[in-house]
């Protein structure tokens, strides 16, 4: 794998890994990541990993860019090398009743049943490539093209936190209220983005989801459980296989 | 201990607490936010007494009328929008001392679009993820997550007396004008722009237009062509990164800019030039002028160095 870095002004940089979002540069951002976190870089304040590309912002009192630049390509080699594994992934289960509005869409759209498009939606986990957009949103990949279906025509103004929709190839879910054009097909009581909690974000890129249908019976307890604060989301760890 | 200061008469046009903005969680989505004009932001706290990256009132325009509810010190810095006292106007980059029953208003903008009210000991609300900023889309930090309204009252942290009558020395006073030079370090995506595109951004006008807000600044003038798609796989957007759409219209990203975005940039302002750019008005002029990373960095230092002596002086 070839990396490039770019400035960002003077506060910024860029590593770029290739082109292809892939599983792949998703593992070797989030091992850059985990370094990071383990050896921090003097001066560097924060980063945001994506799909492809690594952002880091510094300070440069404490660290010129040709320096960090340096200490980045070292890590880079290190961690090439050594082909030790990102730290074990969760896979995050969220309890989603599917009575979306548009789940019928989906269904007539894709030629399936309703029943289809849950079984295919919930089989499997899907990777948290990035946060972004809004607070605690997770960009998903993985999900199967069966049930892909283009955005709505006409942007809902107003989706409530908690509703798992479908936006052509992508499924998501929305941590608070926004407008958007997502096919809704479900919603999840489980709080993605809480700013009344001590860690605000449920999710962090490089760990999964998997959506676990529930009946609306069962969707009501977990969400009054939750008002209650006695609710723990369950998680499992992924088994990861080396690429 | 919790002091009340100021009782909203009159909100203005958008009056927020800022500080020096929520770093550490964008790589979960949470936006940075924090003072549009980092620089009138922390002279203004030097001035009063306080650490540099202590929440002021960032004003907007029209400024908002304050009852004065307890004997405090206060200093107004950045745009120039007519303070007065009691009907008498207060000299700006200056700390004052202000008496119960006091009322400070705002006139006419005479220069800039953002003054910045810094109080002595500063203001009391809950710190969220490491700030007092305010994120109005979230409605997260500062004030109830909201702008001010009239009513509100505002306290402060402790009794601190401050230092009145305290001053910058006048060339260290930004001026700002209708038209100004911007800084940039180009890229990171110039190769997703044609050849003239980066030479047409450099030599051109872009003027700020009234779709302008603490998201971003729409700019408008001599269109830049792309090669071929004006999208990327969406990545983290930086302060002062400028983004252009398919349409070739610039967008000049500040302080409540999204985590991340899918738009092509062509380069990026450098953070020294940032407080000018959160004083241009719509209908300001900006020409870009092209600068590399060292350069930038040299400018960054030299300033920091200045910040760093005054906060020595300013705070004991």
């Amino acid at each position: 794998m070839k990396v490039s870095y770019a400035p960002l002004g003077d506060t910024g940089m860029q590593v770029v890994f290739g082109t292809e979002i892939s599983k792949e540069t998703n593992q070797m951002i989030r091992r850059m990541t985990d370094h990071l976190k383990t050896h921090p870089i003097e001066g560097v304040t924060e980063w945001v990993p994506a799909y492809t590309t690594l952002t880091l912002y510094y300070n440069p009192s404490v660290i010129t860019y040709r320096a960090l630049q340096d200490s980045l390509q070292r890590i880079f080699q290190n961690v090439q090398e050594q082909r030790e594994a990102a730290s074990a992934s969760l896979v995050y289960i969220l309890p989603t009743y599917y009575g979306g509005e548009d789940l019928s869409f989906v269904a007539e759209k894709n030629g399936l049943t309703e029943e289809e498009v849950v079984r295919i939606h919930s089989s499997e986990d899907y990777l948290i490539y990035m946060m972004g957009f809004v607070p605690g949103f997770p960009y998903l990949g993985g999900m199967s093209d069966q049930i892909a279906t283009p955005r709505r025509d006409d942007p809902r103004p107003e989706i409530a936190p908690g509703s798992v929709g479908i936006a052509g190839s992508q499924t998501g879910v929305y941590p608070l209220t926004s407008p958007g054009g997502w096919q809704l097909i479900g919603r999840t009581p489980v709080k993605l983005y809480d700013p009344d909690q001590e860690e605000p974000i449920l999710l962090e890129s490089g760990h999964y989801i998997r959506f676990e249908p529930v009946s609306k019976d069962e969707y009501d307890r977990i969400e009054q459980e939750i008002e209650r604060g006695e609710y723990t989301v369950q998680t499992e760890k992924k088994e990861e296989v080396m690429p | 201990m919790s002091n009340p200061i100021f009782q909203i008469e009159k909100p203005g046009l958008l009056t927020t607490l800022q500080d020096e903005g929520r770093h550490g969680y964008q790589q979960y989505g949470i936006v940075a936010s924090g003072a549009m004009d980092p620089y009138a932001l922390k002279i203004a706290n030097f001035l009063v007494g306080n650490k540099g990256g202590e929440a002021a009132l960032e004003v907007t325009v029209m400024g908002p009328e304050l009852k004065v509810l307890s004997d405090s010190v206060i200093a107004i810095c950045g745009a120039n929008l007519s303070p007065r006292l009691n009907g008498h106007s207060v000299s700006m980059w200056k700390s004052f001392a202000v008496k119960e029953g006091d009322l400070l208003e705002f006139g006419q903008p005479i220069e800039g679009a953002r003054a910045y009210i810094s109080v002595a000991g500063g203001y009391d609300v809950p710190v969220v993820m490491g700030s007092k900023s305010t994120y109005l889309k979230a409605g997260m930090g500062g004030f109830e997550g909201r702008s001010l309204e009239k009513g509100d009252v505002l306290s402060k942290v402790g009794n601190a007396s401050g230092v009145k009558g305290r001053a910058i020395r006048p060339d260290e006073t930004p001026t700002y004008e209708r038209e100004m030079d911007i800084r940039v370090v180009p890229g990171p995506h110039l190769d997703a722009f044609s050849e003239e595109a980066l030479r047409t951004f450099l030599s051109s006008t872009y003027e700020v237009t009234p779709q302008s807000d603490r998201m971003g600044y729409r700019l408008k003038g001599p269109k830049l062509e792309h090669r071929s798609s004006a999208d990327i796989v969406s990545e983290a957007i930086p302060l002062g990164g400028i983004q252009v759409p398919a349409n070739g219209q610039p967008i000049l990203l500040m302080a409540d800019r999204q985590t991340t975005g899918g738009y092509t940039r062509i380069a990026t302002v450098i953070s020294s030039d940032i407080p000018y750019l959160a004083q241009a008005m719509p209908g300001c002029k900006l020409r870009f002028r092209e600068v590399t990373v060292e350069e930038a960095q040299e400018v960054y230092r030299e300033k920091d160095r200045f910040l760093r002596t005054l906060e020595r002086v300013a705070v004991h």
